[in-house]
């Protein structure tokens, strides 16, 4: 194993781990968004691919990469729409509305992507943008400061989040509408409005990391893009207990592993590659086996909001 | 979700008279759903330079046109309420198992193994311990998320759903690996594919020159015992119970962590059953994509027979049914069979939203009924 892990290969691995951790790190936090208001949105691995398809698909009639964002996030949007409408003004069961979404998304983004592009085709995605100064700085450097826009700003993300959730009126609000929604309702907060800007913020930030999937870190798009990195990404918002300095723990820990696990491929190590591909699910399971019981989330997730039943 | 609509529970009618009224209710708002579905549907085959009509008329004529496949319907219906027999199970108890893929993966491979590794028995022996054995392998893919749900209060959703890619790269292990055909080894095709299953552990064919197996019978039967099991025994009343109000069976001393994960693993049983049918009822060998996504469609089936064993025998023939002539379709109108998959999202999406709806309906109906009892009576 030594002389496989150099200095060299060592670099490699980082950078693709800071790389790859991208779509966990959007996608995480606006589920974390989402449930501290009390809605489990678990179709985020739907609304990662058809918003992936979406960006992909401008990106590739127009060339130009934004514009592929811009709809990225507005498909995410549009999904988040669709999950509140459900999931708050039907109240219907989260679990379960989440996993239409999902065979939604997974749908529809095949259907489209099958009738519209045909075939696998790549488009030039967002390049890496050295930081002046930091990036010269010996292998922290190249690791962290050579990197493309929606790598960076996915990392930005972090303290971001954790401002607005802490030391902001909104923050608060969402909070309470998560804690107790009763409480909430009858200091004149709209429990059903916090809950459709949270779910909305929430899934344009998935349709963030669908798009900065097929955009800045493979630049293609086929079907089952995601292979169920939506669904890592709930399970990172439990390990890093509803936390953005949590979440970016267990999303660097994933995408480290998935880093090793692409580059033992690639240096030929003989582990059969659906073993190495099978890693990143176990790890979820041992994750939350060793986390869920100690962590307490919002006290009315899951839990649809009816005025008076309180 | 209070599986049991309040008419249930409150029926203040003395006689008991066949509740036709309430029957109609909970079949509507399933029954609309798929309409709305095949609504957007027709959209959608505008959008894609297709004719609805035409594409939906091809669909009919392609389950009730012609003897194949109408039994083709049976066929895809089969592991259908196999699987959604467990989902209804765990439902029950409240556990929203999304890990039908892995255990029909589970019960497949387990199938192909056993009945490799034992081909010397005669078919009596065989077929029915390769159907325990399937059945024991599903259950196993259920136990894990199950005791990590009752031990360690681990999220079912997200364990299944992990499950189901650790099984999917397992068999993808396996069926390149030990499993893989001697035969494809030998003119280096490599399909990864296992050996044909013996003959005798073949389902027998109800109709002949059909695809037709008796594994639709075993199904049936399934159901009904599921539905005694779950309405008529001590455990089926007590998953219920954990289902409805875990704080009063605590209260009433049932272990809800058991029966919890007990319910997760029956499901995988029920759906590792589908997988061992598969394979010794339709494919006679593993193959790749031996699902066919029965796991997530079996939950819309599950959705949409109201969650309960008897609703599914008809919802799994419809959705079997709406699959063969997804097929059809989209052989004959060149429209990819996606499009079946997004619709049956919606279905999902309509079934839950429109439940809201159907239960305050049912409120109003028990509360207009007890109204007319405490009338009538002096």
């Amino acid at each position: 194993m030594s002389e496989i892990i150099t200095s060299a290969v060592l670099i490699g691995i980082l950078t693709s781990a800071i790389r790859l951790a991208t779509p966990y790190l959007y996608a995480a936090i606006g589920e974390a968004i989402s449930e501290i208001s009390g809605v489990v949105n678990l179709g985020v691995d739907g609304i990662m691919l058809l918003s992936a398809y979406g960006a992909f698909f401008v990106a590739l009639n127009t060339g130009n990469l934004w514009l592929g964002l811009l709809t990225g996030a507005l498909v995410g949007v549009a999904m988040g729409l669709l999950m509140a409408f459900i999931s708050v003004t039907l109240k219907a069961e989260q679990g379960i509305s989440g996993i239409g979404l999902y065979m939604f998304g997974l749908g529809l983004s095949s259907l489209l992507f099958k009738t519209t592009i045909g075939t696998v085709k790549t488009v030039v995605g967002f390049q890496p943008v050295r930081i002046p100064l930091l990036s010269d700085l010996p292998f922290l450097g190249e690791v962290l400061f050579d990197q493309s826009l929606p790598v960076y700003s996915a990392f930005l993300l972090v303290p971001l989040a954790w401002f607005i959730l802490e030391k902001t009126t909104w923050g608060l609000r969402l909070k309470a509408v998560g804690q107790t929604p009763a409480a909430a309702d009858s200091l004149g907060v709209s429990v059903d409005r916090v809950r459709y800007i949270a779910v909305c913020v929430g899934s344009m930030l998935a349709g963030l990391a669908g798009a900065s999937l097929s955009l800045a870190l493979v630049n293609l798009f086929q079907e089952n893009l995601t292979a169920g990195q939506g669904f890592i990404a709930v399970a990172l918002v439990y390990f890093g207990g509803w936390r953005p300095l949590g979440i970016l723990l267990g999303a660097l820990l994933f995408s480290t592993v998935n880093a090793f696990q692409l580059w033992m491929q690639v240096l030929g190590v003989a582990i059969p590659s659906d073993v190495a591909v099978m890693l990143p699910y176990l790890l979820t399971i041992v994750v939350l086996a060793f986390t869920v019981s100690r962590v307490r989330g919002p006290a009315a997730l899951n839990k649809p909001f009816e005025r008076g039943e309180h | 979700m209070p599986p049991d609509s309040a008419s249930d529970t409150l029926r203040p009618t003395r006689k008991p008279v066949f509740d036709w009224q309430g029957l109609l209710l909970r079949a509507a708002s399933p029954l609309l759903a798929i309409l709305v579905a095949l609504l957007v549907g027709a959209i959608m085959l505008l959008l894609l330079g297709a004719n609805p009509l035409a594409a939906y008329a091809t669909m009919v004529r392609g389950v009730f046109g012609s003897m194949s496949g109408f039994t083709q319907s049976l066929v895809k219906a089969t592991p259908l309420l196999l699987v959604g027999l467990g989902i209804c199970i765990a439902f029950r108890a409240s556990m929203i198992n999304i890990g039908g893929e892995g255990q029909i993966i589970a019960g497949a491979l387990m199938a192909t193994w056993f009945s490799l590794q034992f081909r010397t028995w005669p078919g009596w022996l065989l077929i029915p311990a390769t159907l325990v054995m399937g059945f024991l392998a599903g259950a196993f893919w259920g136990f894990i998320p199950g005791v990590l749900k009752a031990r360690l209060n681990v999220n079912e959703i997200l364990s299944t759903v992990m499950m189901n890619a650790i099984a999917l790269q397992l068999m993808n292990l396996l069926v390149r690996g030990p499993l893989i055909d001697p035969a494809g080894v030998a003119a280096k095709t490599y399909l990864p594919q296992s050996e044909r299953l013996p003959q005798q552990v073949w389902l027998g064919r109800l109709v002949p020159q059909t695809l037709l197996h008796s594994g639709v019978i075993i199904a049936v039967l399934l159901a009904v015992m599921v539905y005694v099991f779950l309405w008529r025994t001590t455990i089926g009343y007590r998953i219920r119970a954990v289902g409805l109000s875990p704080d009063a069976s605590r209260y009433a001393g049932i272990p809800v962590p058991f029966y919890q994960a007990l319910s997760l693993t029956l499901a995988g049983g029920f759906a590792g059953l589908a997988g061992v049918i598969e394979v010794i009822g339709v494919q006679h060998r593993l193959l790749e994509g031996i699902t066919s996504g029965y796991g997530f469609s079996g939950i819309v089936a599950a959705l949409f027979g109201g969650l309960h064993p008897l609703g599914l025998i008809p919802a799994s023939w419809l959705f079997g049914s709406l699959l063969v002539g997804a097929d059809m379709m989209q052989r004959a109108v060149q429209v990819p069979s996606a499009l079946i998959d997004t619709l049956l999202g919606l279905v999902v999406l309509l079934v839950v939203g429109s439940q809201m709806w159907s239960r305050r309906l049912a409120t109003r109906r028990v509360i207009a009924l007890a109204r007319k009892n405490a009338e009538a009576q002096p």
